[in-house]
Parts: structure tokens; C-alpha cells; sequence
């Protein structure tokens, strides 16, 4: 057993962990909001129990460009027609707390149509479903964090959580980061929404600048002309604490 | 400029369509991966004991000489990579294929019992909840930092049994709430 020990050390000599940072309160949502019906009985009752990181939290996995396939970013190529709605491209940049890119991370998107219908058996919502349109994307951030898709707007829908419940417009999110805490998984949302106020999703986040990181800007840089308007959305994953030698 | 970290969201009902209906990983060890193969079985369950059959669990592990495959995954151990993802069914279970892990270093310089980091997500949850699965009966356990966090009234709560009628197969059941919830850590 102590020989595996060694061998671990070995394959990687003076690798040490250097904790990543905590969340700050108020930034990031409870857990248990009950005006979202489905956390009274999927939220944890008891506390958290802090873990300080080991190895274990401070590594992630790796993917690479055999994870990614031609028009994964291009959600309205992946059919033999294009699909009905605004065509928009979504564009930002992955960095982490201290503001360094987050360069090769694998983020994954997926989204209603146009017409807020999800294609997936389970959406029951009578709205049209488009036979050019699945609503799923996967890129790579690049050497500089940065990552584009381009797709269109998603419709809003209803959802049942309550009396006239909609979800206002939005993409899904995932990203892994470099380490097993950094994973994330999030909505973006558009500017504007007259929603945002009756959407249990989004209010459970305390802090209302915490909540306005979820909402995408509107940007002419990214906005072709004759073509697509375009929205940026940057993200920030969890940064690590300072080492003694950085201070 | 504002870098505090981006929040966090449900992944919603309709996970499969984006993370698990064509990139859904089961079978974490390829054919020529090294050490002891084990198939490891949650089951996830809500405050009321009824199974969860739209939730995604994902893990995390090291392979059996305890190293991660955080580097490129093109170590002398390449067909292990590490890492695993499913929906869980209508019964709230999904099981995946894999190798029991190593042991890795663990704080001051000693060393952690085999475990699995675990994730959680699904419609309800709006951020990721973190388990550990640690193998019952594994001797190491008892000298495990990690699990001496965990008030030994819960401890249980994080170790898989291996299921009598099959060889190599383990089970673990989540509870998100309520009686015999699952201790989760805030990493």
C-alpha cells in the first residue's frame, strides 16, 4: 500500500495542493428556497460539513478536442435546414477569481427553441417543436478563455411551479474548470426579462448583483452585421488561494 | 474589476438533452485498465424516501495506484480516465463501471481511504451537492480525516455496501433530506 503511495508522489514530484477559495455569502443561491417547490424535498436539512481540499477537490478531469465535434458550437447547423427564431451568438470568457483565463474547459449548453419548447420526451409544453433545432452545444474555451455559440434566442415557458409560473428566457450552462470544485452549472439569462421578478430560479441567489452575473449583455462587438445580434456572457469559475510565494 | 465567482443554477429537468443523452459516461474503465473492477449502484432519493428518476450523478476518482488523471489522461493508465456521469432512472438508480481506487495523499502528509467524489445535481437542487462514497468493510476507513469530519452517527450515510448477490457490485443510496440524510460536504 505504501509502495502506490510513493509512486503517486513520484509521477508528479512537488505537486501540492493550494486550496481553492470559498464562496462568498449571498452569492451564490440557497439551497432550500421553498418558492421553488422542488427544494422542499430535494434541499439538505443538516449543515454542510466543511472539507478542507485534498487532492481529491483540487483535481478534475482533462478533455480535449477528440470530446468536440464539427458544428457542436453552431446549434443551428446541425440539421439539414435552419432553424425558425432570432439567430444570436453567445459569446464571453472563462476566467477565474483572480481573473486569469481558464484556457481548453469544456463548456456544454442546451436550451429550449424559439418557441420555448425543449426537445426532450418530457417537455409537455403545446408549443412547436423544430425539426431543425435539438438545442445542444459543446465547445472548448480557448489559450485565452474565451468560447462562442452560435444559436437563437430561447422562448420563454411555463413550468408549473405555481399559479401562472414561466421561466424567463434562458441557456444552460456547464462548465468543469480545472479541479472537481470548480465545476459549475448555471443559466444564462437575457437582458430585460420582464420575468426575472417571479422567477423562484433565479431570485433564490441573495445578492442582486450576484443575480445580474447571470444575465448576458447585449454586444455590438460580438453582433454581425446583417446577420445575428449578439450577447456576451463572461463567466467566472472559483480561483485559488494565494500561495505564500505570491504575496 | 469583480471576479467573485459566477452563481450557481439548477440543472433542471432536462439535463439529458445537454449533458447525458450522448455524453453520458457509465464505464469509467476501459478493458485494459488496471485493478480490482467494481460496479458501484446509487440510488437517489427525496425528503419523502420516493426515488429521484431526473437526477445526474457524476464521479470523480483516482485509478488504483491512487493518481488522478488530471494532467492530459496519457499516463501508463490511459484507459482510465476518471471520470463518470448518468441520469438516474425512473427508479432513481444508475450504476457505474469502474476500478477500485487507490489511495491518494490526504493533509499532514498521510494518506486518504479508497472514495469516490461524488456530485449530485437534478431539478431542485440549485447547487451541485458533494458527497464522498467510501467502500464498507475497507479497513483503512477508520483512520480517514475526511470521514472523521463526519459525526459518527452519519458516517454511514457515505459507506457503500457490497450487494451479497453479485460479485463486485456495490450499492449506495442518497438521501437528500430527511431521515437518514446523506451527509454532503461544503467543498
Amino acid at each position: 500500500m505504501s509502495s502506490s503511495l510513493i509512486s503517486a508522489k513520484g509521477k508528479h514530484p512537488g505537486e501540492s495542493v493550494v486550496p481553492f477559495r470559498r464562496h462568498e455569502p449571498g452569492s451564490q443561491p440557497d439551497s432550500f428556497y421553498p418558492a421553488y417547490r422542488a427544494t422542499r424535498l430535494r434541499a439538505p436539512s443538516q449543515p454542510l460539513i466543511f472539507l478542507p481540499h485534498t487532492l481529491s477537490e483540487v483535481t478534475g478531469p482533462v478533455f480535449g478536442h477528440s470530446d468536440i465535434h464539427p458544428n457542436d458550437e453552431d446549434l443551428t447547423a446541425q440539421h439539414a435546414g435552419e432553424p425558425l427564431g432570432e439567430r444570436i451568438i453567445v459569446r464571453g470568457r472563462v476566467v477565474d477569481g483572480d481573473g486569469h483565463p481558464v484556457p481548453n474547459s469544456l463548456i456544454e449548453i442546451w436550451q429550449a427553441n424559439a418557441a420555448g419548447r425543449y426537445a426532450h420526451a418530457k417537455d409537455s409544453h403545446p408549443a412547436p417543436l423544430d425539426p431543425n433545432f435539438t438545442g445542444t452545444g459543446r465547445t472548448l474555451t480557448d489559450a485565452d478563455g474565451f468560447y462562442s455559440f452560435v444559436t437563437i434566442k430561447p422562448g420563454a415557458y411555463p413550468w408549473r411551479n405555481h399559479d401562472n409560473a414561466w421561466r424567463p428566457a434562458h441557456i444552460h450552462f456547464s462548465l468543469f474548470g480545472p479541479a472537481f470544485v470548480t465545476r459549475l452549472i448555471t443559466q444564462m439569462y437575457f437582458p430585460g426579462d420582464p420575468l426575472f421578478a417571479y422567477d423562484p430560479i433565479l431570485q433564490s441567489i441573495p445578492d442582486e448583483r450576484a443575480r445580474q452575473r447571470l444575465v448576458s449583455k447585449f454586444d455590438l462587438e460580438t453582433t454581425k452585421p446583417e446577420w445575428a445580434l449578439g450577447y456576451r456572457f463572461d463567466i467566472v469559475l472559483r480561483g485559488r488561494e494565494s500561495t505564500p510565494f505570491e504575496k | 474589476m469583480d471576479f467573485t465567482p459566477t452563481p450557481s443554477q439548477t440543472v433542471g429537468p432536462y439535463l439529458h438533452l445537454g449533458l447525458t443523452d450522448a455524453r453520458s459516461i457509465g464505464r469509467l474503465a476501459g478493458d485494459g485498465a488496471k485493478g480490482e473492477r467494481v460496479w458501484l449502484t446509487f440510488r437517489v432519493l427525496d425528503g419523502e424516501g420516493v426515488p429521484v428518476p431526473d437526477a445526474m450523478i457524476e464521479v470523480w476518482q483516482a485509478d488504483c495506484e491512487g493518481i488522478y488523471a488530471h494532467y492530459d489522461g496519457t499516463g501508463d493508465n490511459a484507459a482510465f480516465r476518471g471520470f463518470g456521469r448518468l441520469a438516474t432512472a425512473e427508479d432513481g438508480s444508475c450504476t457505474f463501471e469502474t476500478i477500485k481506487p487507490g489511495r491518494v495523499p490526504g493533509p499532514g502528509g498521510g494518506v486518504q481511504a479508497p472514495h469516490i467524489n461524488v456530485s449530485i445535481l437534478g431539478r431542485g437542487i440549485l447547487k451541485r451537492l458533494s458527497t464522498r462514497l467510501y467502500f464498507a468493510g475497507e479497513s483503512a476507513n477508520a483512520a480517514d480525516l475526511v470521514l472523521a469530519l463526519v459525526p459518527e452517527n452519519r458516517r454511514a450515510t457515505l459507506l457503500a455496501r457490497p450487494d451479497l448477490t453479485r460479485s463486485g457490485y456495490w450499492l449506495l443510496d442518497v438521501h437528500l433530506r430527511g431521515e437518514g440524510e446523506t451527509v454532503f460536504f461544503d467543498v
